[in-house]
């Protein structure tokens, strides 16, 4: 662990856009650092013995929940889960009356995934005296998510962001991963593309920093990274687009795809994957997938936000 | 009764004398040109600027059923210390305001708490329960008191549905006012559709969803002939819409509210629940549309949609919150605006507010002639007041102006020569 004296400023991460450069990359180096841990036979530097952190998870998640869990377990802090069946949301009380009873039980942190977009910052408003970490608030922002996108890019391409390209397929309209990490490799200097039907691009696509394509084969040449988005049942039950079939035969990832990209060009997915429907198993299952690395970095990458935010008046004593 | 002559008032840009006796307006004329009789109360209004009393013909009170929202006496209270004499409010209440005791009530309520007004009209459904299905008993409603027919809150899908209502209230003398929203297209939408909601990961409603539905209301409407009232007009393809059927002689008249002048889209940045209201605020382009649509008369009046909520209903986050905002205690300071900008001269300002919506509903107005009702109120330009709990009448404050400060604001009014404020 580094002992450099840094100041973290933000009392909460709730998306991407509130980082600078310099910030995310004090963030990615602070993974960095922390992931060595995960790699030992004994998993704990307790830089966080005796601080708390609420996962406060009012949507289904498992890698995400998972995550954070160890992520605070590792450092030594000790995690509370909460779920929203099982808790007194299913019996009514409001969001606001939920955080200020889990506010008043004096967590350090709080980790919340919620349906509704804007969520999180609705928590963090309203809650001054404790951090809250956006784990994915609707289809607006997911910043762990892409955090971890960037970790594990960072080690693939060995530090060099500027002059890639990443393209994004399917549900950006729905995508809180989409959202987030159109800003973030943007801010890093990577060009995006995006592929998807019509019907899937959000509102005011064209305001945003992306190259738009509905044809697979003509977004793929001179990309270095392909990201799939997961495809959810409930978007042909609204009626915007026929079936999984074509789908999948317009947007499924499979290796003649790959071939189409730049030499040595690898796969992502913010999971959980849907084998031959986002993407084909040939491609999961290939050397050419990052995808487990995805999960890996997620670790680091939560300890890493669940550090800095847990001891910023720490720090902020000690600076 | 009562007797007095309200002296230096500003109507029009003129100072005047008005004299009131029995309730009506006995003289008006330029100042020193009334003479009083014997034992009137003199009241000088010190130049103050003179409007007669306004109608708001789109309101929510909530009474039956809601009334920690709002009740009657407490929308009232409101209208009253807003410059509103008459407001008009929608069925969509607990029972629903789709048959005559519903009507009563809600009228006996306003004679309790206000006896010589404000005036409440209510607007009876169109459809039993607002369901869309049936046809309300129009006829009992209209005898029991409402002016109008509306299906608002609960956008009419069947197109069948709405020809009969506009033929069947076309016999009664009524209007039908119809929330033109494409129910499919608008489905589950927090805000408009665009760039903003792109980014804020909000569901958005297109204009369209509106436009649609009020190009089908004037084809029907010209096709039987029969007059039609289109509620909250938000953009500007609906501006387009109403011009277009005006043009071809269609009876269509047309509403918009105080925010869709004054706010656009951008004040649901940072998940501000406070500005969440269906229709949604719109781009930039469409308030300036609205402005010139109101300023040529496209649109012929202005009303609130005043729709109170309480403070925990719209403090959730913005997909759960309830849509609409408070309007009558803030409606005449906010548009007195439109005159300050050049948008309205204050004839076509009062024309909007009160003489236009009179003639549209049918409701009596003041124009200052004898024998005309005492319904007038002052109001101070100048006079600067922030918009805050304490300073409102609405059992709500569930306006995206909370916290501001406003410039110009009603001193005093009367009302069938009442001084009710």
């Amino acid at each position: 662990m580094q002992q450099e004296t840094f100041i973290w400023r933000h009392k909460d991460l709730l998306d991407v856009d509130q980082l600078t450069r310099e910030e995310v990359f004090l963030l990615l180096d602070t993974a960095a650092s922390l992931h060595e841990v995960n790699l030992r036979s004994i998993k704990k530097a307790p830089v966080l013995k005796g601080k708390s952190i609420i996962l406060f998870f009012a949507e289904d998640s498992t890698r995400t929940k998972t995550s954070f869990d160890i992520a605070g377990k590792r450092l030594g802090a000790d995690t509370f889960g909460l779920s929203k069946s099982g808790s007194s949301m299913q019996k009514g009380e409001s969001l606001k009356d939920t955080a200020l009873t889990l506010e008043a039980m004096h967590p350090d942190v709080i980790v919340i995934r919620h349906q509704c977009s804007g969520a999180a910052r609705f928590l963090a408003e309203r809650l001054p005296s404790c951090s809250i970490v956006n784990a994915g608030d609707g289809w607006h922002a997911h910043p762990t998510q892409s955090l971890l996108d960037a970790f594990t890019l960072r080690r693939h391409w060995n530090g060099e962001f500027e002059g890639k390209t990443v393209l994004i397929v399917g549900d950006c309209a729905h995508s809180r991963v989409f959202r987030s990490d159109v800003q973030l490799l943007t801010l890093l200097g990577v060009k995006v593309r995006i592929c998807a039907p019509r019907t899937l691009l959000p509102a005011g696509v064209e305001s945003w920093p992306v190259e738009v394509f509905s044809n697979l084969d003509e977004a793929l040449p001179g990309v270095d990274v392909v990201m799939c988005l997961r495809l959810q049942l409930e978007r042909m039950a609204a009626g915007l687009l026929p079936d999984m079939r074509e789908y999948s035969a317009r947007y499924c990832l499979n290796p003649r795809h790959l071939e189409l990209a730049n030499p040595g060009a690898k796969v992502m997915h913010p999971g959980p994957i849907m084998r031959g429907n986002d993407v084909s198993a040939a491609v999961a299952d290939s050397p050419d997938s990052l995808i487990l690395t995805q999960v890996e970095s997620g670790v680091a990458v939560r300890m890493a936000a669940l550090f800095l935010l847990a001891t910023r008046s720490d720090n902020g004593a000690r600076a | 009764m009562i007797s007095f002559i309200l002296a230096n008032a500003r109507l029009l840009g003129r100072l005047v004398d008005v004299l009131v006796e029995d309730g009506r307006i006995a003289a008006c004329g330029e100042t020193g040109s009334v003479a009083a009789p014997e034992g009137a109360e003199r009241i000088d209004a010190g130049g103050q600027i003179l409007f007669p009393s306004f109608i708001d013909a789109h309101t929510h009170l909530r009474e039956p059923g809601f009334e920690w929202k709002e009740d009657v006496a407490s929308g009232l209270s409101a209208a009253a210390h807003g410059g509103f004499g008459a407001i008009m409010c929608m069925a969509n209440t607990s029972p629903v305001n789709d048959e005559a005791s519903v009507t009563r009530l809600i009228m006996e309520k306003g004679r309790q708490a206000f006896p010589h007004g404000p005036r409440v009209h209510p607007i009876g459904a169109a459809t039993v329960g607002l369901k869309g299905e049936a046809m309300a008993p129009l006829a009992e409603l209209c005898e029991a008191g409402c002016v109008a027919f509306s299906n608002d809150g609960v956008p009419l899908k069947s197109t069948e549905i709405l020809r009969r209502v506009m033929e069947y209230a076309s016999d009664l003398g009524l209007r039908v006012i119809d929330h033109c929203e494409d129910p499919w297209l608008a489905k589950g939408s927090c805000m408009n559709e665009g760039v903003v909601s792109g980014h804020l990961g909000l569901r958005g409603q297109p204009d369209a969803a509106e436009a649609i539905q009020a190009l089908r209301d004037i084809m029907l409407a010209e096709y039987l002939n029969v007059p039609l009232h289109i509620a909250h007009v938000s953009c500007a393809r609906t501006v387009d819409a109403i011009r277009w059927g005006k043009s071809r002689g269609v009876q269509v008249t047309a509403e918009t509210c105080p925010h869709y002048l004054f706010l656009d889209e951008s004040w649901m940045e940072g998940y501000n629940m406070f500005a969440k209201i269906n229709p949604p605020l719109r781009t930039p382009a469409d308030v300036s549309a609205l402005r010139q649509a109101v300023a040529e008369g496209v649109l012929d009046i202005l009303v609130t949609d005043h729709s109170p909520h309480a403070a925990h209903e719209k403090e959730v986050p913005v997909a759960e919150a309830p849509n609409g905002f408070t309007g009558m205690d803030l409606a005449v300071s906010l548009t007195y605006g439109l005159v300050r900008e050049g948008v309205l001269d204050e004839a076509a300002f009062i024309e909007r507010w009160c003489y236009k919506p009179g003639e549209i509903f049918r409701l009596p107005v003041n124009h200052f002639q004898p024998g005309d009702p005492a319904d007038f109120f002052l109001f101070d330009p100048e006079l600067e007041w922030k918009v805050c709990r304490e300073n409102l009448y609405s059992k709500s404050w569930n306006t995206p102006w909370l916290g501001q400060t406003l410039k110009g604001r009603l001193t005093a009014h009367w009302i069938g020569g009442w001084k009710i404020v």
